[in-house]
């Protein structure tokens, strides 16, 4: 770009300076799309999900509390009761949570707080990559170790069942919850390390009343990112779960989770069926919401 | 001058693609034999879990002869009538009879090989022969255990198919119990290979699969003392069977298409059928 | 009692960590161990045979094909979307709903992308089972990473940087592209390659739009087979485990050798503009 000099130029340069003018205003535009491409795509998934789903309750009068509460699931006899699944889908996620949460935190706490720098450099990457590694393997591995351990070592009548789909999932959300914490954790500020330590507290003691509360909100988004994996997991889940269709009353019972009741049947549906795979869908994506609101709620209130 | 370089970036990506796609298609001539100049038509064929393993296999056969390009997605039986009325797939694969209201959409069906199904055990399990009256109990949970089929003191664990196979559809059939009436703690597993592993990992577990799938790591049961094998079926000796079939709508099937179920009809066909542990159309 | 608390947490810690390593271990391990035995050039490059002894070569170019395109398709919107909403965008209501559908889109379960995908794309626009419908389905699913990424390394751009430019005279624009974009490189990079990642490891939603067809793909218009799903298939199907562990043995190193690149980008990155 040139520096004007005469008053000749100034002429051209208004030019050039109202084209650039439109140019801005034209790639604003151009940007401000491309941002609601996304709100646009979520309006037509919730649209067409919703669509689809919603359709047997109004049209066809199918009722939708026989649907959410039935505990048959007979598509071929025209039965679609899907309470059995929701019961499955929530101990699954609590399950899952109630071991992987506490192990992932401690680990993340080791890496950043505890472990040489050495071993963590030589740790962390590692865990990172298993973050990557495509769910369905972590099912593999689930079906051809876990499913017969249990049945070997603790000698239960069939593996596939509520704990293994636990198992699994707690593993598969391991690198997520320590990659995510471990970032959180390593954030807080030195300076709140040796304050604490400063003040005579025990290094244990400054992990968990000061480092800990300090990245809580780092820790929250590791647990609901977590949290997201194990609910949303599919392909891993169907070939540990054993998908029966009854309401799990211990963890020895094999269930079918709602995500799997989706992909199990999905190739098979049409018609009313297929739309019920599409309900069952909704109240999936209803449960996220739900669950996503009450963790973000926990977190509001912890750190007030 | 700015956005010419997100442009060429763009033209980087796509040219890329270009190569790749060039690429893939220069594979796919290599891997297809002389004729380079045949037709290059695509016989989209959609359905079975049971069929698809062996429509593979006389796919892969019929390609090495003619330069005719077919696809094989292995979606279930129901899926695959579906498509094949509503034209998504030009042949649709069923490992069961058609029903009444799907034979209202004028469809044909070619019957290109029968396949039997066989009862399931772990190995170790004592219990070789059943009637078809204790198959059925066992699968709606009358029995629950193996000893009062003669077995060892074990609880029974139910292995089926997923609602909407053609396998389960068939055999339920056949064994003449609905799928209301499956017992609910029945392990669901969706796919021949899926109860096989389940079947072979568990002693306590009984399952049902197509004869393609039978190896030595499952035991097979006799029904009323006849042996599972395609003989038996042949002789309808042996009940639990059903056919392989092909669907297409009526005048939808393309040129190749027919040539192809031909092709699958022919001696050879058959041949390979046999090979792949089906039951040849006599 | 401190002191007893204080050790039975640093044995907790140290037994989680060890738990944690020793099952990721576990889990590496136990596909390597099964796996490794069919890994051979004719396994990697061969066609695939339906009657066993096959490559996964048209499954490993169709997940090429299914990330290129997704990539492609999701790159700029994703980084013009980011760049919208952290250069440009005041923040109100649009923004708020922009930032809501985003979040919303991370969280929904690939299951339902899949349900979408199959009714949309496939259905709908008429598609068919396709690696361009998985692609497009697949450019949602990674959209919000990307816009997250990209907003995260806008974000860290130093306000002096976009102040000493556009005091040079540069329109906003200008400064955009020459020195805001290249500054917030390594992080754009690294929401790309994080998509990459979730791109290869997705099955679920490939699986109800892709189809499963186990042939070399003719084009963008062909159902076709990725790895991933091909691992799943194998299992359910043939019960093939030590043919899915093979398979997640390629899956592992194409991920291990993203990720290596993704590091060694973003470091010559900051080496360039350190410089």
């Amino acid at each position: 770009m040139s520096i004007p000099t005469t008053n000749k130029q100034a002429e051209e340069i208004g030019k050039a300076n109202k084209r650039k003018y439109m140019l801005e205003r034209a790639s604003q535009r151009v940007f401000l799309l491309c941002a609601l491409l996304s709100v646009i795509t979520l309006l037509l998934i919730i649209g067409f999900v919703f669509y689809k789903g919603a359709h047997p309750f109004v049209a066809e009068g199918y009722s939708f509390i026989d649907f959410i509460f039935g505990s048959d699931w007979v598509p071929s006899e025209d039965k679609f009761g899907i309470f059995p699944m929701i019961v499955a889908s929530i101990y699954a996620t609590i399950g899952a949570l109630i071991i992987g949460v506490p192990i992932g935190l401690f680990t993340a706490i080791f890496l950043a707080e505890i472990a040489s720098e050495r071993l963590a450099k030589i740790i962390s990457p590692a865990v990172q990559l298993l973050a990557g590694i495509p769910s369905v393997l972590y099912g593999v591995f689930g079906l051809a170790i876990i499913v017969p351990f249990l049945q070997d070592t603790f000698g239960l009548v069939k593996g596939q069942s509520l704990i293994a789909v636990i198992l699994v999932l707690a593993i598969m959300m391991l690198p997520t919850i320590v990659t995510v914490a471990e970032t959180a954790i390593r954030a807080v500020p030195q300076t709140y390390r040796e304050g604490s330590l400063a003040l005579g507290v025990s290094q244990i003691g400054t992990i968990f009343k000061v480092i800990v509360p300090a990245a809580k909100s780092g820790i929250m988004t590791a647990i609901v990112l977590g949290l997201g994996r194990a609910i949303g997991e599919t392909m891993a889940v169907i070939l540990v779960a054993g998908n029966s269709l009854i309401v799990p009353t211990s963890l020895t019972d094999s269930v079918r989770p709602l995500t799997t009741n989706i992909a199990l049947e999905m190739g098979y549906a049409f018609g009313t069926h297929q739309e019920m795979l599409f309900a069952t869908g909704i109240v999936l994506f209803s449960f996220i919401l739900i669950l996503n609101f009450v963790l973000a709620k926990i977190s509001a209130k912890g750190g007030s | 001058m700015i956005s010419l370089k997100k442009v060429k970036m763009g033209l980087i990506m796509l040219s890329i693609l270009t190569v790749l796609t060039a690429c893939t298609n220069n594979n796919n001539n290599n891997n297809e034999t002389q004729d380079s100049n045949g037709s290059n038509a695509t016989v989209s064929i959609s359905g079975s879990t049971s069929v698809g393993p062996l429509a593979e296999k006389l796919a892969a056969k019929y390609t090495e002869k003619d330069n005719t390009k077919i696809e094989i997605n292995q979606i279930g039986s129901s899926a695959g009538i579906t498509n094949a009325i509503s034209g998504v797939s030009e042949i649709g694969m069923s490992s069961r009879d058609l029903k009444e209201e799907e034979r209202a959409n004028g469809l044909n069906e070619v019957v290109i090989a029968y396949d039997g199904i066989v009862v399931v055990t772990h190995p170790s399990n004592k219990v070789k022969d059943l009637t078809m009256e204790q198959i059925k109990q066992i699968f709606t949970g009358e029995v629950t255990n193996w000893k009062e089929l003669g077995g060892d003191d074990l609880e029974i664990v139910v292995v089926s198919r997923e609602d909407g196979s053609g396998s389960r559809d068939a055999f339920q059939e056949i064994v003449d119990y609905s799928s209301g009436e499956l017992i609910r703690n029945s392990i669901i597993a969706s796919g021949n290979g899926n109860i096989k592993t389940t079947v072979a990992n568990n002693k306590h577990a009984v399952g049902f699969i197509s004869f393609e799938y039978i190896d030595e790591s499952i035991s097979t049961i006799d029904i009323n003392g006849v042996e599972a094998t395609a003989e038996n079926v042949l002789q309808e000796k042996y009940s639990l069977s059903r056919p392989f079939l092909f669907i297409y709508k009526e005048g939808q099937l393309t040129d190749a298409g027919q040539l192809f179920i031909d092709f699958i009809l022919s001696e050879e066909g058959q041949l390979i059928a046999a090979e792949a542990g089906a039951i040849p159309v006599k | 009692m401190r002191q007893f608390k204080d050790n039975l947490l640093r044995v907790l810690i140290w037994l989680s960590a060890f738990l944690s390593v020793a099952v990721l271990v576990m889990i590496v391990g136990f596909i390597f161990y099964k796996g490794i035995g069919l890994i051979n050039f004719n396994f990697i490059f061969g066609d695939y045979s339906p009657d066993g002894g096959g490559g996964i070569w048209p499954m490993i170019v169709t997940t090429i094909y299914t990330v290129l395109i997704s990539l492609v398709i999701a790159t700029p919107i994703g980084i013009l979307a980011a760049v919208y909403l952290q250069e440009y965008a005041k923040q109100g209501r649009l923004v708020r709903l922009i930032r809501f559908a985003t979040e919303s889109l991370t969280g929904i379960p690939s299951i339902i992308y899949g349900l979408f995908g199959a009714v949309f794309f496939v259905t709908t626009l008429k598609l068919g089972m396709s690696i361009l419908a998985a692609s497009l389905t697949l450019t949602i699913i990674v959209l919000p990473v990307i816009i997250r990424t990209t907003e995260e390394a806008l974000k860290t751009v130093p306000r002096s940087y976009r102040e000493g430019s556009l005091a040079l005279g540069t329109t906003k624009l200008q400064t955009l592209y020459k020195v805001i974009l290249p500054s917030s490189m390594p992080g754009i990079l690294s929401g790309i390659i994080l998509s990459v990642g979730r791109i290869v490891g997705e099955s679920a939603a490939i699986f109800l739009t892709a189809g499963t067809v186990a042939a070399m793909p003719d084009g963008i218009l062909s159902s076709a087979r990725t790895l991933t799903v091909h691992a799943y298939l194998v299992t359910q199907e043939s019960g093939d485990i030590e043919l899915a562990a093979a398979v997640g043995i390629v899956l592992i190193v194409l991920i291990l050798a993203i990720n290596l690149s993704a590091t060694y980008i973003s470091k010559k990155f900051n080496k360039a503009t350190n410089k």
